[in-house]
């Protein structure tokens, strides 16, 4: 049996059984994801929320994805048909392919590349691409102005995630997840994580993470109050299905980033406990936690507001912090806490 | 494993180059555009050259070709009127293609490639150091002033193209963040104690 995962079949066997594993995992998670977001969103506005479905309404989601898949396709009638199907596609994969790269624990993950980071970077600034050809596929006016919000707004925050993580590059001295994560190790548990030599930028991203996934408080591509939703107007059954957990999983991509690049993936926060694949879940729950709550707690921005703030206040700053997070590094001020090299890559 | 990789990011390319010229759907062609973009990245990393891979999609799918899409998408031309005018050019277009053509013949028949380019050529991709880490130390050593001169080039690009663009039209409703930030009930509101049946 041993001798057969050496082959190229039973290499190809095992790298298709990993995929299959991660991809089961992120869709599993996708169903209580929603679940999740609906029942703490209902928790602050003292509704119940879904409870009909299954126990606790565990199962509600199920439900849902079900209706969708059955319901029928509607296709508007100046769409342009390829591109309107391929919109949803679009976004729903390059969401699912950013998770290659992304490791559960030390040495679980898919592909271990050199430039992993550039890598999720690369593929999340795709995945505008979904958004604009639903928004322009559907021939229609409100999709097309959500299309075309929803571009300027994930580009202008890109630029922002972009120095943000350059700073984080510039402490470890990689792009590997792992080296990243292995760089934050250390005997002082959580104290030694990167959220505190970097802890204006892990508020920045944050920030920056919701108005790139399009969650609200800048959820302006699909506001309801002007746009009625924005791009997916016009898209029923599975292609809606699709682009609704292309936008989730993005969402569920970027807390594992956050808890990778400033909280230490799956490194144990308490000094003696052993680390593991349950704290990184852990972390990436209560990242999703707190994007719920966002959901639940803020009013929507006007999009002028936006725009100020990612052009006029986090790139500045987070260009700054790049500039501190440089000169630090390279003369060890603060105790050395900037320049992680010895440890990482 | 990697020839076959290799035919399968060529084929893309080249079919995405070539439909971004002949579709007619100016949207369409942005697309087979990405589409090229995204295989030469595919190519790149063949070649082991990941972090030149992920710039061209970073800097050339995920930005430059969202503004073309953009600026393509809001463009509203008849495009059959223009088509129908750019046949009567073709003769030219013709005759401008074949002279380019024979140049690039006569310039590749003469072409002689420098001492030792063709064993660089053929070399393995090294291995003990990461190709980002080797571009870092050619760039900012090497050719560090070259860098910086190019860096700044597009510094003066930019400052050109936003004092030709920028405009300061009188007759538009401004934001301003800071006074709407600073109002507060006891400016934005007056209190008045009306007596019944008198009104203001």
């Amino acid at each position: 049996m041993a001798e057969f995962f050496n082959t190229p079949g039973g290499i190809a066997v095992l790298i298709l059984a990993q995929v299959l594993a991660v991809v089961a995992f992120v869709m599993i998670s996708l169903l209580f994801l929603v679940y999740g977001d609906r029942k703490i969103w209902a928790a602050v506005q003292m509704r119940r929320g879904p409870n009909v479905v299954g126990v606790f309404g565990l199962l509600q989601s199920v439900a849902d994805a079900l209706k969708y898949v059955v319901k029928e396709v509607v296709i508007p009638a100046g769409a342009d048909r390829t591109v309107f199907i391929m919109a949803p596609l679009t976004s729903f994969v390059l969401a699912m392919v950013a998770w290659a790269v992304i490791p559960f624990n030390d040495g679980w993950v898919l592909s271990d590349i050199n430039v992993a980071i550039l890598y999720v970077f690369a593929v999340s600034s795709l995945e505008v691409y979904g958004v604009i050809m639903g928004g322009w596929a559907s021939n229609s006016k409100y999709p097309f102005l959500g299309a075309l919000r929803s571009a300027a707004q994930m580009i202008s925050y890109e630029v922002s995630i972009g120095l943000i993580i350059v700073g984080v590059i510039i402490s470890t001295g990689s792009m590997n997840f792992g080296d990243i994560v292995r760089a934050q190790d250390g005997n002082l548990g959580l104290l030694n994580w990167y959220w505190i030599p970097h802890f204006p930028m892990v508020f920045l991203f944050f920030i920056s993470c919701l108005a790139e996934t399009n969650r609200p408080p800048f959820d302006l591509p699909e506001a309801e109050s002007e746009l009625v939703a924005g791009y997916q107007v016009e898209y029923s059954a599975t292609p809606f299905l699709l682009f609704m957990a292309g936008e989730y999983i993005a969402i569920f991509l970027m807390c594992a980033l956050t808890s990778l690049l400033f909280f230490g993936g799956w490194l144990s926060p308490i000094p003696g406990l052993p680390d593991g694949v349950l704290w990184m879940i852990g972390k990436m729950a209560f990242f999703f936690f707190l994007f719920a709550m966002v959901k639940a707690i803020t009013p929507r921005y006007r999009y002028d507001q936006l725009m100020r703030l990612g052009w006029k206040v986090f790139l500045p700053f987070s260009l700054f912090w790049v500039v501190f997070v440089s000169f630090a590094a390279k003369f060890d001020w603060f105790w050395g806490i900037f320049a992680r090299w010895t440890v990482g890559g | 494993m990697s020839v076959f990789a290799f035919y399968l990011f060529a084929i893309s390319a080249i079919t995405g180059g070539l439909f971004t010229v002949i579709s007619r759907q100016p949207v369409h062609s942005v697309l087979w555009l990405i589409l090229a973009f995204i295989s030469s990245a595919g190519l790149f990393v063949l070649l082991g050259a990941e972090f030149v891979a992920m710039l061209l999609v970073i800097v050339y799918v995920g930005a430059v070709a969202v503004l073309f899409l953009f600026v393509v998408m809001m463009l509203d031309v008849d495009f059959a009127a223009l088509k129908a005018e750019m046949a009567q050019y073709m003769p030219l277009a013709l005759l401008i293609g074949l002279v380019i053509l024979m140049q690039f013949v006569m310039a590749y028949g003469s072409w002689e490639s420098a001492h030792g380019a063709a064993e660089q050529l053929a070399q393995p991709i090294p291995t003990d150091r990461h190709n980002t880490e080797a571009l870092g130390l050619i760039i900012y050593d090497q050719y560090f002033l070259l860098f910086q001169l190019s860096g700044l080039i597009l510094l003066v690009a930019m400052i050109g193209a936003i004092t030709l663009t920028l405009r300061h039209r009188k007759d538009v409703k401004r934001q301003d963040v800071m006074l709407q930030m600073s109002r507060d009930p006891a400016k934005a509101m007056e209190l008045k104690d009306i007596k019944p049946g008198q009104g203001l």
